[in-house]
């Protein structure tokens, strides 16, 4: 799979675990950006970046509004505001309605990046209890992307790996390990 | 992929209608919410294309009207962010009782929730009655709901509480008359307070300021947009003057970056330098 500009991930119950799962897969110099929405209560502050950060080793920021997506670095959003990317290639926030009862919601997040990155974006989703995520899915492959889907059978919580699956055929249905290896075996276009 | 091109060019197409025929500038907001806003619309109008809206738009202002309700967002609350108002009454209130009088911006005050929440503190921190609130928005509906002051009562178990860790002097019922389901805002709250229609994206600096809250609006925005908004806030602030922000804005990105100092940052309580 070659010319992977940005991977966008998402996961509900049980995302955590997982996306260290397959986020372990990868080489220190992996220097694909990749943006993450993780559905999280309400808080106004979340420790989600700072946990990942130190597990992974790797930069992991919060989001912020305006910023430019930068090589090598995960974006988390945070609560209470939607994630979008711009077709820029930077970062924006909003407080529009909740989607599936969420915000930051997966499927605002992908569909904006489906239309930022068109064929150059790799969408992930893995397990989670509700069917955000699947809209989104669906676009990014509509748009020319390309789309992993976590196997239901080994998702923690299956309904969203599931409700991708019923709206469109993924390129990839993996196992957490093989969406690691998958995602370590990319190379980062040349700058 | 043709489909998505075409919905992109025919939202460009509608910006710019709306801009020629109503003077409602949204050419520099943030994309992907845009098209979000506009995409919603076009289920509630029950429009195929987003051609198809701009055809009803353009020749029924009452129709543009409505959009407009779509296209802003009025997600507000009182005493919101209760944190960031306490570091407001605890590290801005001193400094601000220095000026003899002192003027308020709130800019982009939607339904008006966060106009009270200021006169509420002010009025408790003594300062109400010599300042000069100016609450602005590009959306009339908006500014007639907060020139009312009825909000609904469900709301305000969550606005008491907001208003207890907001560091209240006394009770958020002190405020407000309960009637029919609704809260009525003690009107004497708003004795000082100008309500007008004004856009950061064409309008100018009308007065000087002290203090200015713009909230949860400059995240719609694109960077140049953005810079030209903080560059009204600049030139209408006094020396030392005040700017606070949204919880998850930032000066960090914008060519204002190093005209404003953080007074608390974690806030986003910013001092003109």
């Amino acid at each position: 799979m070659n010319g992977v500009q940005a991977i966008a991930l998402g996961a509900s119950a049980g995302g955590v675990t997982a996306l260290l799962t397959v986020l372990h897969a990868l080489p220190p110099a992996f220097r694909i950006p990749m943006l993450c929405v993780l559905h999280l209560p309400d808080d106004r502050h979340s420790h989600l970046a700072e946990v990942l950060g130190r597990r992974l080793k790797r930069p992991v920021h919060e989001a912020r509004d305006k910023e430019d997506i930068a090589p090598g670095t995960l974006y988390v959003a945070g609560p209470g505001y939607h994630l979008s990317v711009e077709r820029d290639h930077s970062l924006s926030l909003s407080q529009e309605e909740r989607v599936h009862f969420s915000r930051p919601s997966i499927d605002v997040l992908f569909e904006s990046a489906a239309d930022a990155y068109g064929p150059g974006l790799l969408g992930v989703l893995l397990t989670g209890a509700n069917e955000d995520g699947a809209h989104g899915l669906a676009r990014i492959k509509q748009q020319g992307g390309r789309t992993v889907v976590q196997d239901p059978s080994q998702a923690q919580a299956s309904t969203m790996p599931r409700a991708a699956l019923a709206l469109h055929q993924p390129d990839y249905i993996l196992p957490l390990n093989g969406i690691g290896q998958l995602l370590a075996s990319l190379e980062a276009p040349e700058c | 992929m043709s489909i998505e091109r075409n919905t992109d060019i025919e939202i460009r197409l509608l910006i710019e209608a709306i801009y020629l025929k109503y003077s409602y500038d949204f050419r520099d907001y943030s994309g992907a919410s845009i098209k979000r806003r506009i995409q919603y619309a076009l289920r509630q109008f029950d429009c195929k294309t987003v051609s198809a809206l701009q055809e009803r738009v353009l020749h029924d202002p009452s129709m543009f009207m409505q959009l407009l309700q779509f296209l802003t967002i009025p997600v507000s609350e009182m005493f919101r962010d209760p944190e960031h108002l306490l570091a407001v009454r605890q590290e801005v209130v001193p400094l601000l009782r220095t000026w003899p009088s002192i003027k308020i911006w709130i800019a982009g005050c939607s339904t008006g929730e966060e106009v009270y929440s200021m006169a509420i503190l002010l009025r408790e921190e003594g300062l109400l009655e010599r300042t000069i609130i100016y609450a602005t928005d590009i959306n009339p509906s908006s500014l007639e709901k907060a020139k009312q002051g009825i909000y609904s009562m469900q709301n305000m178990r969550l606005y008491a509480e907001n208003y207890r860790k907001a560091g209240g002097r006394g009770e958020l019922s002190d405020y407000y008359t309960a009637a029919y389901g609704n809260a009525i805002v003690d009107s004497s709250l708003r004795d000082n307070v100008t309500f007008a229609d004004h856009s950061l994206a064409t309008d100018s600096v009308f007065s000087e300021t002290q203090l200015i809250s713009c909230r949860n609006v400059l995240i719609y925005f694109n960077k140049t947009l953005q810079d030209r908004a903080f560059g009204l806030f600049h030139e209408s602030l006094c020396h030392r003057g005040f700017l606070v922000l949204g919880s998850k804005e930032t000066l960090d990105f914008s060519a204002y970056s190093d005209k404003f100092e953080a007074l608390v940052k974690p806030e986003r309580i910013y001092r003109k330098s």
